[in-house]
């Protein structure tokens, strides 16, 4: 009998990992991977030439990522491995991967999807301006090409991303003029008896903000963000307008901001394979069902790391090796020696328990999204306000994001909602006066991103 | 941590990006809207572009200057073009010598 054919979407925490076990019990999996090489974007290698050390890149992080680098090197020979290559259908059991200037179609026996998330956005006015960054993307400027997103530079959203990341910036003798957290400072010490589930990332957290108290770095917490405003050139970002938690307005100056409230999974890829889909009342997003070990409710297909549960690295890399397990069991494969279930099972629960209380801390502010004033530009791609979306509930009576999607093309842009999507849904939620889990959620569609139609007239197998 | 006889940390004043560290390494030459610019191997050219200008493309529908978002490949708002038409997204590709990028319009195709 030839050996089950196992395919990896992601070579990050979870892919990496996956992929570790299946080749340790015989099996050669097909990783695919949009980057140039593994890591993910929390792990993400620097390009070659470059010398920082990893414990500059990486912090107290630098063990864990240089342990999944040299992990992944180890597979290189036992794996077969595509890196960037876009995984961008998956529909009737097999996979369609563009790779180079060509797509494939690839059956498999097992496939485990690890596609990791992206930065959760609010939709701010003049989040549009030059000099405006995703708190992943001011990481990744400064991570793998050694930049600062600006001169003068502001961190503003929720989450543990914000204070990491204003963190780094600090340490890379950037000037980071503020962090502004939406959340309400009195929000972490609710959550304290869910958070101490990780007591090594409480201390990691309260290095950070230490770290930017030494640094002088101004910390505004619950503060309601108003405005991104221009500059005096009138094209790039100049200050940010907020309201703090006493009430006072005030106009930060920056020329660089990075914005985010936690992450959102990449779950295109299920949805199109048909994985039913529960609201998650945590993150306030849909996500696919699966079980503890990561089954989807597809059969053969299996899902793990942040693209399915927000648990953050660690947590990725347990599901990685959950998912690679439950692999093993249901193709009837012996898994190596040593590897456990049970005790990955029980790792993972305190990380959820973790995960809950980063919600409660950092809570996603619903209802500033659900504020946004009219002339916003919801939609970055096709440049949609707030008011054309709130038209589309209100006098054309759409009663959910796909219809609504329809009437005013918010989420139909070439990032098919991937930066407005979830606050677009919290808009349409309170224009109906509904609980935003009625409004449901967008549809994925294939390509999951744009990609030239010429690689479509002859796919390969 | 400037090199002598590169000048190339914070050249343009009016760059969006600034360079912190990583400075060593070699000068690769493009054209960005018809001048010669100057980048570093292992640049994006996202990073080539911004650390030469203050934007990357104007928005198509009339909303002003854009200059990329999540730099992860996922928001697709870093799309700049070369002189012959090809679209590439900035904050995936690497910037290579010789590369004619166009930040002001794309070069739609003369019809008739």
């Amino acid at each position: 009998m030839a050996a089950p054919r196992v395919i990896v979407v992601g070579a990050g925490p979870a892919g990496t990992r996956a992929a570790e076990l299946l080749t340790a019990a015989g099996l050669r999996p097909l990783v695919v991977d949009e980057a140039t090489d593994n890591g993910g974007q929390i792990y993400r290698r620097q390009p070659a030439g470059f010398r920082r050390p990893a414990t500059a890149l990486y912090g107290t992080e630098s063990g864990r990522a240089t342990a999944l680098h040299a992990a992944f090197d180890a597979l290189r020979e036992r794996i077969e491995h595509w890196p960037e290559s876009l995984a961008w259908n998956l529909w009737d059991g097999v996979l369609h991967v563009l790779r180079g200037e060509r797509s494939h179609v690839l059956p498999f026996d097992a496939l485990i999807l690890a596609t990791g998330a992206t930065d959760r956005l609010i939709p701010l006015p003049g989040w549009t301006l030059p000099g405006v960054f995703t708190l992943g993307g001011a990481q990744i400027a400064l991570k793998a090409q050694a930049c600062a997103i600006g001169r003068r530079i502001a961190f503003l959203g929720s989450g543990p991303l914000l204070y990491l990341v204003a963190a780094q910036y600090v340490k890379a003798g950037a000037e980071v003029t503020a962090v502004l957290d939406t959340a309400p400072a009195g929000a972490r010490w609710r959550a304290l008896s869910l958070m101490a589930a990780r007591p090594a990332l409480l201390a990691k957290g309260a290095a950070l903000l230490a770290r930017l108290r030494r640094a002088g770095v101004p910390v505004h917490r619950g503060v309601m963000p108003l405005r991104l405003e221009p500059g005096a050139s009138g094209t790039r970002l100049g200050g940010i307008a907020f309201r703090h938690a006493d009430g006072r307005e005030v106009r930060l100056d920056c020329d660089a901001a990075g914005l985010g409230w936690h992450l959102r999974a990449e779950t295109q890829l299920a949805d199109l394979a048909g994985c039913a889909f529960d609201f998650d009342p945590v993150s306030r997003q849909w996500l696919p069902r699966i079980d503890e070990d990561g089954r989807s409710t597809v059969p053969g297909l299996y899902l793990a790391g942040d693209g399915v549960r927000l648990l953050g690295a660690d947590g990725a890399e347990i599901a990685g090796r959950l998912a690679a397990l439950a692999v093993l069991r249901d193709l009837g494969i012996t898994p190596p020696q040593g590897a456990d279930a049970t005790a990955l099972r029980h790792q993972q629960q305190a990380m959820d328990r973790f995960r809950r209380g980063l919600a409660i801390a950092f809570p996603w502010p619903a209802a500033l999204a659900a504020s946004l004033p009219d002339e916003t530009l919801v939609c970055r791609c096709e440049a949609i306000t707030a008011g054309e979306l709130r038209r589309s509930a209100g006098a054309l009576d759409a009663p959910e994001v796909n219809r609504a999607k329809a009437f005013s093309r918010v989420g139909m842009g070439r990032c098919q909602g991937r930066m407005c999507g979830l606050a677009g849904a919290e808009i349409l939620a309170a224009t109906r006066g509904v609980p935003v889990a009625e409004v449901g959620r967008l549809r994925g569609q294939a390509p999951v991103k744009p990609l030239p139609i010429a690689a479509l007239q002859e796919e390969e197998a | 941590m400037a090199v002598a006889g590169m000048p190339l940390m914070n050249a343009a004043p009016e760059s969006l990006l600034r360079r912190l560290d990583e400075a060593h390494r070699q000068p690769v030459a493009f054209t960005l809207d018809g001048h010669p610019a100057t980048a570093l191997e292992g640049d994006t050219l996202l990073t080539a572009i911004l650390t030469n200008a203050a934007a990357l493309r104007l928005s198509e529908f009339g909303d002003g200057p854009r200059a990329g978002f999540c730099l992860m490949g996922a928001c697709q708002d870093c799309w700049v073009w070369t002189e012959e038409g090809t679209r590439l997204r900035a904050c995936s590709t690497p910037v290579t010598p010789g590369l004619r990028i166009l930040t002001t319009e794309a070069p739609w195709p003369r019809l008739g």
